[in-house]
């Protein structure tokens, strides 16, 4: 009797207090997955699965707004349980933040993502988050950043300014995982240049405009690199690598220019380490004919080369894994009711023997659910190519989705 | 039948100037040619007239997509449109349904002349793209409406030509012909049904690149907000070619909503509300 009695106090107190206070509106979604990958050929190396690696993952999203979504808190964590790699294992707040919206300002505060940046095969100047080695092999899955971001709305663009107060480490296969190299990252005993570690305050500051047909955006960044170095240490009988993440200055440029079925598209960075200075750039183009053979359909053709001022590795030098690569891409879009696409890619190496061909396709099935197929076919004959460790884990993944 | 007027006004300024340069021409089969041409402007310039002022609007559009056998798909949109004093209006479009592109958002500043302005954000890599315009042929969602189906209306974008009179479902309507300027266009016209009285587009026709009739969009249910706006409530959209149709049912239409440009900036698109 009292509990019926307390629930029946709480909900009529839940229930004056959504009128009386500030009318807060909440909704939730999401997604729920399945994912089954096969591995062509069998592992390379020791403790490493065979065959196939089954994974479940959980992606909700829950969103409260108030002051007609002048104000809004956005919650958004996520796990993804793998049924051979601990390390794929594993759970991440996407996004837990507070948002809000001035006239021409914003305010957002706590964990999110942030995506900067215009080209498809690479994501030079993408900076701000971490990547999620584990989640997916293509490196666009992100974990979440604290972060403050006020963005400034003005007539010559839009300016944010970032204070990023720690930092994420980023996921490696483990020992029990494919798609890694012979010796597993230690996830304990990393360490920074910087003396305050992980707890180093970053910062970064971004402009980004639209001027007629060109999209443009310029940013610098101060902080711990995102990208470890990885080095070769002896633990017990088992040899490791050992992160090491150093400070870095880096300033970004990108440029779109939309010009009638063709996007031109160019990103640059410059980084500034303690141990090495360097220029990166992505650029190409994106051409889409639209109604393909009088149908609905379109098809989108894309090619982009990727130069680094640090060239190909060496004894001395690891170099930049993509110095002068060029990427095909095809992509078909049925524009049908189930939005079924299809995304053909290959990446070459033009100095070595390395070559990536990528197939992506996915389709809504019914309402609310979604089927993809992703393939990566890796080669390489030269061992001072990552991929030439990758080169047994050609792979075919199925995923289905349900969202709510 | 101030308007009336106007026309006769404006066609006997033209048939002057006809008259005057094309005096040594064979000049009644080409008067007759501009007149239509100038009835068919006059038309759509009040019916433009009579669309200004309405500042900003809110709505819910539910898509429902039917195919040949009957089977049905729904999409829900919500959509912000704002009003500008001199050039195309700016809108926002967000999709709710189906549920694996919640999130999604589309933003256009549409332009009087020349390309409109669109980017597309994309909340699973919660990345903004510029796309191209040029894509307006395309079907929107997978439905039987293409992209410049959705696009404001803007005088200069077509040239037209007054075909005459009809009753439509007991309404007296002018019938206009619309000669798409833009080559990318999907159609090379569109015949209009607009009514007398109030000047709302009540039936189109779309014919395809090969002139053959491809669509049959049909208007429904006018409600008219804020003293003198009039919005459709529903919009069916039948396509001949391939037994398809789509319709539009909108929801919660609401006018001074108190939006401003801060609700149709780059930030905006990644907004969830």
């Amino acid at each position: 009797m009292s509990v019926i009695k307390s629930v029946r106090t709480i909900a009529v107190a839940a229930i004056l207090l959504s009128h009386t206070a500030v009318a807060t509106e909440f909704e939730y979604s999401g997604k729920v997955g399945v994912e089954q990958r096969h591995f062509v050929d069998d592992s390379q190396y020791t403790n490493q699965f065979d065959d196939t690696q089954l994974s479940f993952l959980v992606n909700p999203e829950l969103y409260w707004q108030w002051n007609d979504g002048d104000d809004s808190v956005t919650f958004q964590p996520f796990y993804r349980y793998d049924s051979q790699d601990d390390e794929r294992t594993h759970f991440d707040i996407r996004e837990l933040s507070y948002l809000h919206v001035g006239d021409d300002w914003e305010l957002k505060a706590g964990i999110r993502k942030e995506y900067w940046g215009v080209t498809e095969f690479q994501h030079l100047v993408d900076v701000i988050n971490q990547t999620d080695g584990v989640d997916s092999f293509d490196g666009e899955q992100k974990l979440g950043q604290q972060m403050v971001n006020v963005s400034l709305v003005k007539d010559w663009g839009i300016v944010d300014l970032y204070l990023l107060p720690g930092f994420r480490e980023r996921t490696f296969s483990g020992e029990e995982g494919r798609l890694r190299g012979p010796l597993t990252v230690d996830n304990n005993n990393v360490s920074y240049e910087s003396s305050a570690g992980e707890n180093h305050l970053d910062f970064a500051a971004r402009w980004t405009h639209s001027m007629g047909d060109f999209d443009v955006g310029a940013y610098w960044f101060h902080g711990t690199n995102r990208d470890p170095q990885l080095t070769a240490t002896q633990e017990g009988e088992q040899q490791l690598l050992r992160q090491y993440y150093n400070q870095m200055e880096q300033l970004g440029f990108d440029l779109q220019a939309t010009k009638g079925d063709f996007l031109w598209k160019f990103e640059t960075i410059f980084r500034s380490t303690s141990d090495e200075d360097f220029w990166a750039t992505q650029a190409g183009f994106e051409y889409t004919h639209v109604g393909i053979f009088d149908s609905a359909a379109d098809l989108g053709l894309l090619l982009e080369h990727s130069w680094d001022s640090r060239g190909e590795g060496d004894d001395n030098s690891a170099g930049a894994a993509m110095q002068n690569d060029l990427f095909f891409g095809s992509r078909i879009a049925l524009n049908d009711i189930q939005s079924t696409e299809l995304l053909l890619g290959i990446g070459t190496d033009l100095q070595h023997s390395a070559t990536m061909f990528m197939v992506e396709a996915s389709r809504r099935l019914g309402e609310s659910f979604k089927a993809s197929l992703d393939v990566r076919i890796l080669q390489s004959s030269d061992s001072q190519e990552a991929l030439y460790y990758l080169r047994n884990d050609d792979h075919l993944g199925l995923t289905l989705e349900w969202y709510f | 039948m101030k308007l009336k007027t106007k026309i006769k006004a404006a066609l006997a300024t033209l048939t002057l100037t006809t008259t005057i340069t094309l005096a040594s021409f064979s000049a009644v089969a080409v008067e007759a040619d501009t007149n239509a041409e100038v009835k068919g402007k006059q038309i759509f310039t009040e019916v433009k007239r009579r669309d200004i002022g309405w500042g900003n609007s809110k709505a819910d559009m539910q898509m429902i997509l039917s195919n040949k056998h009957g089977q049905k798909s729904i999409r829900e949109i919500k959509i912000k449109t704002l009003e500008q004093q001199n050039d195309g209006d700016k809108s926002l479009t967000v999709f709710n349904k189906p549920r694996d592109v919640k999130g999604t958002a589309f933003l256009s500043y549409s332009h009087t002349t020349g390309a409109d302005d669109q980017w597309l954000y994309m909340p699973a890599l919660k990345r903004v793209k510029r796309i191209s315009s040029r894509n307006k042929s395309g079907p929107f969602m997978g439905s039987e409406f293409a992209f410049e189906d959705f696009s404001s209306f803007e005088l200069n974008k077509y040239r037209y030509n007054f075909l005459g009179e009809e009753q439509l479902d007991g309404k007296d309507c002018f019938k206009v012909e619309q000669f798409p300027v833009d080559e990318n266009s999907g159609y090379t016209r569109r015949v209009v049904w607009v009514d007398k009285q109030e000047y709302r587009e009540q039936k189109v026709e779309f014919y395809d690149r090969k002139n053959a009739l491809l669509k049959t969009l049909t208007f429904g249910g006018y409600k008219q907000f804020i003293g003198n706006f009039w919005r459709a409530q529903s919009m069916n959209m039948v396509n001949h070619q391939n037994g398809k149709s789509t319709e539009l049912k909108w929801l919660n239409y609401a006018f001074d909503t108190g939006l401003t440009e801060k609700d149709f900036n780059r930030n905006a698109l990644k907004r969830k509300n």
